[in-house]
């Protein structure tokens, strides 16, 4: 399984936890309900306790081994200044305001290495759909390099907006469709 | 009786006959309660303005709704939480220990410091707009381009207020369980650093493993202080660090005033951001979990009247706590891309994977003590108790979700983290573990007082309950569509979510607005003012009076 853009992953995830979540309901809501009765409980299943307690650390390692096998762009985070990118853009910003080529023009499948600084306060850097989703992100802190390495497997025009705060005048810090993702065919393969 | 009749006067209550641990507990949770419905206004504001941004008092300002954004969690997590576990813990001391509170004026001096310390913040919002958020992520609580000096150096000062009064309950709390006297007269100091610790508990398991003899058949603290010591650890770190990173921001502020414009740059946004997140995180991580923890152990007893269930290995998941909690602090900055991988992976995921590991255990533990128990009544403490069991059921694998370098780069500063995660976590997790706390204490504290309405509680738990998840949802919800935490959005996107989360958080107001009217319909405007009065009885211990004789022998050298 492997999760092309954040709609599919943020989907399945979606899924994953609002079925999580009416399962603890429901185990909290049948103790309650049971705890109450004199009639003794049958229980539905019969977990072990060391069990339960190698489920928890399965799920807790086991979460992450599967984000890094089902997500492309974590090992190319952790390996992104040992990959050669197909684009770079210097991104720099201060006083509110992106300093950045107009036009981030990029084909479908590239790997464009996204390169901000911060002259002033901590910022942040993050690419949004039109329909508001959100692509990617990384915070920009002033003094030490922030820089991202991403691929594009959508194709589109994106907005760059501050996903940090940076005092109230940051609030308006948003270029729209300053990246545009060109090379799709009508299904939205790389043409 | 009449409605007039129960407003002045209450049921039963009699604030006369309240000792003076009584009367300073109750004190602060009064003052607790109080910023909780200023923190919950607030809160409602901010989720009405992202429906209509026009709505009062915010009207359409960014300058306003982050002034709101940065008092709120103040008010909330200082004002109305650190003064309602604080009170309890200094009432539940003196109980479990049995031995007196070290000083009743410390305790006092407490409540009267978080208190001015918390309205002078909420001061310097409401008239500078200062706003640098709780982060303080620097320079920008320095930027005096944005912000005004003076709103600055006000904020600062109430939040130094709030750690003195915090370092002074600790000191209060240390006294008290190492003091050598009652039950503890015969033990050393090192025997009850080893029960704090919970060390005692983890060699019970090793020695049970090894198959000899239990290390101490009879532990010097029990549980639920155990919990309390531990997690005052972690109380103190923060405290520390957040007093450092006060000083840093009060010394370029005063810098300012004098004319001198030093160089923000100095500092290093990146390395302050990782002292501050490490301090921060003790309290979301560590002392939150922890003093969690102690309470359902403690609460389950309670309700129960009996042992906890698997106690050692309970002692031993708070030592453990203690390692994780000082060591998860980088899953605030996954998104950071200075910060090095190797601490990405080990303190951002693996460590802060543990967290479901001792979450889970005590969420275990409590259910196993109570179902052992059955069949039980359906008491409101048990109730709360539950819905605080569900809410960080819900929360805590919300955070670990999030704790991940692949989520972390769509979730990061979304409503998801600030939503399902954060207000699940407080509202539903936390606090309804406090109520559970309150409605256990509610006798002990008022000598019997009987509550006005069980209806008016049971409306509250309910709007609580179903408010507090469907915020946290709806939030959540808009989080994943790409809708940040930090951003005040003001043309009408991610409406239907935010809708709904206003609804839920008219909600969360109105089950606030009747649990006041029961507990002023309980106590009494009369009763009320006679909380704040001076104790008659100056007895800083609950039901273990007459104090112990060594205690008086000691008291008399």
């Amino acid at each position: 399984m492997t999760f092309e853009t954040s709609v599919e992953l943020l989907k399945f995830h979606s899924v994953a936890y609002t079925v999580y979540a009416f399962i603890i309901i429901s185990v909290v809501a049948w103790f309650g309900y049971n705890l109450g009765r004199k009639e003794k409980a049958k229980p539905i299943v019969r977990i072990p306790f060391y069990g339960y307690i190698a489920f928890l650390v399965a799920m807790g390692v086991g979460h992450h081994i599967f984000t890094y096998n089902s997500i492309p762009w974590v090992s190319q985070d952790i390996m992104r200044h040992h990959i050669k990118p197909d684009k770079r853009f210097d991104i720099e910003i201060a006083d509110h305001t992106f300093k950045m080529p107009e036009k981030m023009e990029i084909k479908k499948g590239e790997k464009v290495f996204f390169n901000a600084k911060s002259d002033d306060l901590t910022y942040g850097f993050g690419l949004f759909r039109q329909d508001g989703t959100m692509v990617a992100q990384m915070q920009v802190n002033p003094g030490t390099p922030n820089d991202m390495l991403w691929t594009f497997n959508e194709c589109g025009e994106f907005d760059v907006m501050s996903t940090e705060y940076s005092g109230p005048e940051g609030n308006n810090m948003r270029v729209k469709k300053a990246v545009v993702v060109t090379g799709c065919d009508k299904k939205g393969a790389q043409s | 009786m009449s409605l007039m009749k129960n407003l002045m006067e209450g049921t039963n209550f009699n604030p006369s006959s309240l000792t003076a641990l009584q009367k300073i507990t109750l004190r602060a949770v009064v003052m607790s309660f109080l910023f909780y419905g200023l923190a919950s206004i607030e809160g409602t504001l901010m989720r009405i303005a992202l429906v209509n941004p026009n709505i009062p008092p915010i009207n359409g300002s960014p300058e306003h709704f982050f002034s709101i954004m940065t008092v709120h969690p103040i008010i909330g997590i200082f004002g109305s939480t650190y003064q309602l576990v604080f009170a309890a813990f200094m009432f539940l001391i003196p109980y479990l220990t049995k031995k007196p509170l070290y000083s009743v004026g410390l305790a006092n001096f407490v409540w009267i410091m978080i208190t001015i310390g918390s309205a002078l913040a909420w001061i310097a919002a409401f008239i500078w707009h200062y706003a640098p958020l709780y982060t303080l992520y620097w320079p920008l609580p320095a930027d005096v381009d944005q912000f005004s000096t003076i709103g600055g150096i006000v904020f600062i000062v109430g939040i130094a207020l709030i750690m003195i009064g915090t370092l002074a309950f600790i000191y209060n709390i240390y006294a008290t369980i190492f003091a050598r006297v009652g039950v503890h007269a015969n033990k050393t100091t090192k025997e009850l650093l080893i029960s704090g610790f919970g060390i005692d508990g983890l060699l019970n398991l090793i020695h049970k493993l090894m198959g000899k003899p239990p290390y101490t058949k009879e532990p010097a603290l029990s549980l639920p202080v155990v919990a309390i010591f531990r997690g005052t650890v972690d109380t103190f770190l923060d405290a520390l660090v957040i007093l450092g990173a006060g000083v840093l921001v009060l010394v370029y502020l005063l810098a300012d005033t004098a004319g001198l414009h030093w160089d923000v740059h100095a500092i290093d946004a990146l390395l302050y951001k990782n002292f501050f997140w490490w301090g921060l995180d003790l309290v979301a991580d560590g002392l939150v979990l922890i003093y969690v923890a102690g309470s359902w152990y403690l609460l389950a007893t309670i309700i129960t009247g009996q042992k906890l269930f698997m106690e050692n290995v309970a002692r031993a998941a708070l030592l453990l706590e203690l390692v994780v909690s000082w060591m998860v602090w980088s899953h605030h900055l996954l998104s950071d891309q200075g910060q090095p991988e190797m601490m990405k992976l080990i303190s951002g995921e693996m460590v802060t994977a543990f967290e479901l590991l001792t979450q889970g255990l005590a969420l275990f533990i409590t259910l196993v003590t109570l179902w052992k128990a059955r069949p039980l009544k359906m008491t409101m403490e048990l109730k709360y108790l539950l819905g605080g069991l569900v809410g960080f059921g819900l929360a805590v694998p919300a955070g670990i979700i999030q704790a991940d370098m692949g989520l972390n780069r769509v979730l990061h500063n979304t409503q998801w983290i600030i939503g399902a995660h954060v207000h699940v976590a407080i509202l539903v997790g936390l606090y309804m573990t406090l109520y559970s706390v309150v409605y256990v204490l509610w006798p002990m504290l008022t000598n019997n007082t009987k509550l006005y309405s069980s209806k008016l509680a049971n409306a509250h738990f309910w709007l609580h309950l179903i408010g507090g998840i469907g915020m946290g949802a709806f939030m959540g919800m808009a989080g994943l569509e790409g809708m940040l935490r930090r951003h005040f959005y003001m043309d009408g996107e991610y409406q239907t979510f935010m809708i709904l989360a206003a609804v839920c958080a008219v909600m969360l107001v109105t089950a606030w607005v009747l649990f006041m009217i029961n507990i002023v319909m309980s106590i009494g405007i009369k009763g009320l003012i006679g909380i704040f009065l001076p104790a008659e009885d100056e007895t800083a211990t609950y039901g273990i009076d007459p104090q112990p004789a060594v205690v008086v022998t000691q008291k008399k050298k």
